[in-house]
């Protein structure tokens, strides 16, 4: 009755041929019906279950041993990227915080050499050891290139810092005046001039009673001069900031 | 009628207790429902040819998912798993149509 060659299952056993031909669905006793519900009821519920694990995320448990092979090389891949990544930072949140106490350094360190410079311009009050220069002057002896050398010998025995007359001594100050009448930066000084020189005492006491220095030339027309060290002396006039108008820092 | 009442039933079962595969048996479970699908197909089929045995679907059924078990397994020993449980299925398939041409041509007369 069937047209199709051999049926592909063993299904297709032939009949029996012993027994007399009953229909189909007489053929099969309780026993058999019984055996045959369990089966597809088994099958279903196989299909069932596997379908709702396909379904829920428990893929990975079931793969086999290459997938799950690929899967970790994949992760694991993923994971060096992830660390490398993470080490990049690091590095980079070291740099930045290393440059962030480097440069707090620095600006530590420019203060400390915005205190020198005021100190050596004459910006900002200074102490430290020197010597009192008191010129006791009467008949105006003193002249302007007298001031003028006695300032550049002291600075050339090492003064640091100095003022004259409560006239601080800087870069640019000018002496002008006539003997008598002499300007310091404009400001007129008298005698007897006093000089707060900021220093190693023993040098520039040594400096200046050279032979044919300041204070023989000045003692030898006629004026006084009195040098005493100090231990501790205090230079507290303090001439204006200057700005440079022309002159910038060389950054580079 | 008892194979579609156990086939409904066993789904039902299935989606109310949702048991979790145990981890051996994950692999082979797949392949079972389709060898036991082609078990059924050609179950039908002999119905539909008058030649239904209950004595040969039984042993045909339990045989194919024993076979189709044994062969996943031989072939995940042997590294090869992945490739033959593919194998499997696309054999186990192309039964599977060829009982479903049959049922068809019963079924439509085409």
């Amino acid at each position: 009755m069937t047209t199709t060659p051999e049926p592909e299952g063993a299904e297709a056993a032939p009949p029996p041929p012993a027994r007399p031909r009953r229909p189909w669905w007489r053929r099969r006793g309780p026993r058999a019906g019984a055996l045959i519900g369990v089966l597809t009821l088994l099958l279903g519920f196989a299909l069932a279950v596997q379908v709702r694990n396909t379904d829920t995320d428990q893929v990975l448990a079931g793969a086999r041993e290459e997938d799950l092979v690929r899967i970790l090389e994949e992760v694991t891949s993923r994971g060096q990227r992830l660390r490398e990544q993470i080490a990049d930072e690091r590095a980079a949140l070291r740099q930045l915080t290393s440059s962030d106490s480097r440069s707090a350094g620095a600006l530590e360190e420019a203060r400390l050499r915005a205190d020198e410079l005021g100190v050596l311009t004459g910006t900002l009050p200074a102490v430290g050891p020197g010597l009192r220069l008191t010129v006791r002057d009467a008949g105006g002896t003193m002249r302007v290139t007298d001031l003028l050398d006695t300032i550049q010998e002291l600075r050339g025995a090492g003064a640091e810092t100095m003022q004259v007359d409560g006239v601080r001594v800087g870069l640019s100050t000018a002496v002008t005046g006539q003997p008598g009448a002499l300007l310091l930066d404009g400001r007129p000084i008298t005698a007897p001039y006093e000089f707060l020189v900021l220093g190693d005492p023993q040098n520039i006491e040594t400096a200046l009673n050279i032979p044919g220095g300041v204070v023989q030339s000045l003692t030898g027309r006629g004026a006084s001069v009195v040098v005493t060290q100090e231990a501790e002396l205090l230079v507290d006039a303090v001439r204006p900031r200057e700005e440079p108008r022309y002159a910038a820092p060389d950054d580079d | 009628m008892i194979p579609i009442l156990g086939l409904a039933a066993g789904v039902l079962l299935g989606l109310l207790f949702d048991p979790t595969v145990p981890l051996w048996l994950q692999p082979y479970l797949p392949i079972a429902v389709v060898a036991a699908l082609d078990a059924v197909f050609g179950g039908f089929r002999a119905r539909l040819d008058r030649i239904f045995d209950a004595k040969v679907f039984v042993i045909s059924f339990v045989s194919n998912v024993v076979v189709a078990a044994l062969i996943v397994f031989l072939g995940d020993q042997l590294g090869v798993g992945a490739q033959l449980s593919t194998a499997v299925v696309v054999v186990l398939g192309i039964r599977i149509f060829g009982n479903a041409a049959a049922i068809r041509r019963h079924v439509f007369r085409a």
